[in-house]
């Protein structure tokens, strides 16, 4: 097989979250400066859900922000880019039309599996589905260049490889897809899609009609998580702590990091519109961060068993109700000042 | 959070040849938030360790079965790969059934080297390793 070395002037930026991370790199390739936290901010991607019915390691997921793909589709489309899909039954085609992409200089996103990524790390390891990352090229052995927000360096990997992840299986399979850019997008209006995207994202917080989702989510945790020592006994509950904590912080899924990069994005908002009642919203959601992390520590002093006494179940809810109080005066004035 | 804040408790990421990085928002002097590389947290990576702890805490039963002569060493390694049967079964295209009567050391021993190596390309680990606890 021929197979030319293909490198695409892409610039990899590390980042905190890989879609937000793909989309900022791929928009900057195309001429559109957005920094992650913007487009993180213009994806409303700051969001809370308990999922009781969604079950990983045979336990309820927690998600800090909105659904896989959920950021990127919302902020390409309110930044009018036009996004083009392709998912493959036979790999072979999905390996195809990847090399013929590449070949036409288009950095191509795809949605894969972490599990049998490479580069991560064993500890970093387990079944999720909705990764992205950028091929942008092909070196002289056949192996592809990708550009993964969560590493400092573009990565080499192995076309049997590369199949492996983006075939890889369990919730959620990507089978094989992937996006690109179809038409150089114009460069947007910033300042009306911030208020649009904020309006957004307090809606998605505030106002859906679940008590599972957004700051009543966070409530419904808390009230949960009271009863998990009673209703399950010890183990299982600090299994299930473990998992909570483990998705606040994960790579991806990030609980605390999230806020403060929100917080990054009202502060960028507040630039770009001139409206400085933003700054204090920021500085209200790093508040919102630190408790985060907060309620993470404790979480973690109580698997652990370290020294000093541990906070009850009880008293991480408690933790757990302030952030929502938090969070709800964030967004009830973030309403306020967008007013749409 | 500020700069001087961010942790960088690199227990996982820390560790030679490993390219990946948390980066944290994080605010300089001025209040202004930039991003900032971090090699981890101590509650993250206990979170992360505790939850391996736990999966080859569970899978200890599996591997005293193979030991013992009791059961094939294939459960062992389906659960330390994080997989269940269903998940096995569609990556290999076994049926659940089979993948069961499969964790049994008699029928294990019985297994055709395409089969063997179809789980192993599975987990992604060598014949041998399947064959072994």
């Amino acid at each position: 097989m021929d197979r030319k070395e293909i490198t695409i002037p892409f610039v990899h930026k590390p980042a905190a979250h890989c879609e937000t991370g793909v989309a900022s790199n791929m928009l900057q390739f195309y001429g559109i400066p957005l920094s992650e936290a913007m487009v993180f901010g213009l994806g409303s991607g700051l969001f809370f859900a308990h999922l009781t019915f969604i079950r990983m390691h045979g336990m309820a997921v927690t998600s800090f922000r909105p659904l896989p793909g959920r950021i990127f589709n919302r902020a390409t489309k309110l930044l009018g880019v036009k996004l083009h899909r392709a998912k493959f039954r036979d790999p072979d085609k999905a390996m195809d039309t990847l090399d013929a992409l590449i070949e036409q200089g288009i950095p191509t996103g795809m949605l894969v599996g972490v599990f049998y990524l490479p580069y991560f790390p064993q500890e970093y390891r387990f079944h999720f589905n909705a990764h992205n990352i950028t091929c942008i090229g092909r070196n002289a052995e056949g192996k592809y260049l990708i550009s993964d927000p969560v590493s400092t360096r573009i990565e080499t990997i192995s076309r049997e490889e590369l199949l492996k992840v983006r075939y890889a299986l369990g919730t959620y399979p990507p089978k094989g897809r992937m996006y690109w850019i179809a038409q150089q997008p114009e460069k947007p209006g910033l300042a009306l899609l911030i208020r649009k995207a904020i309006h957004r994202n307090c809606r998605d917080m505030l106002d859906i009609p679940a008590p599972i989702v957004g700051v009543k989510g966070i409530r419904f945790l808390a009230r949960r998580m009271k009863k998990w020592p009673k209703r399950m006994g010890e183990k299982k509950a600090i299994a299930n702590l473990v998992q909570v904590i483990r998705m606040l912080e994960e790579i991806g899924t990030g609980g605390a990091g999230f806020r403060y990069m929100y917080a990054a994005f009202l502060q960028e908002a507040a630039t770009v519109t001139g409206e400085s009642r933003l700054n204090e919203c920021s500085a209200a959601m790093t508040e919102a961060g630190d408790m985060w992390r907060h309620f993470a520590v404790e979480g973690a002093r109580l698997f652990k068993k370290r020294a000093g006494v541990p906070l009850s179940f009880d008293e991480l809810s408690q933790l757990l109700l302030n952030i929502a109080d938090k969070e709800e005066t964030v967004f009830r004035t973030l309403k306020k000042i967008i007013n749409i | 959070m500020k700069i001087e804040d961010v942790p960088q408790d690199g227990q996982i990421l820390g560790k030679d040849g490993i390219s990946v990085r948390d980066v944290c928002y994080a605010q300089d002097e001025s209040g202004n938030y930039t991003q900032v590389f971090s090699v981890g947290w101590q509650p993250k990576n206990e979170a992360l360790m505790q939850a391996w702890d736990l999966v080859l805490e569970e899978a200890e039963e599996a591997r005293q079965a193979a030991l013992s002569g009791k059961e094939s060493p294939l459960r062992y390694h389906m659960m330390k790969c994080l997989l269940d049967v269903p998940m096995l079964s569609s990556y290999t295209g076994q049926s659940k059934k089979q993948i069961r009567k499969h964790f049994q050391s008699e029928a294990f021993l019985k297994l055709s080297p395409d089969i063997l190596e179809i789980y192993a390309k599975a987990m992604k680990i060598t014949v041998a390793e399947l064959c072994s606890v």
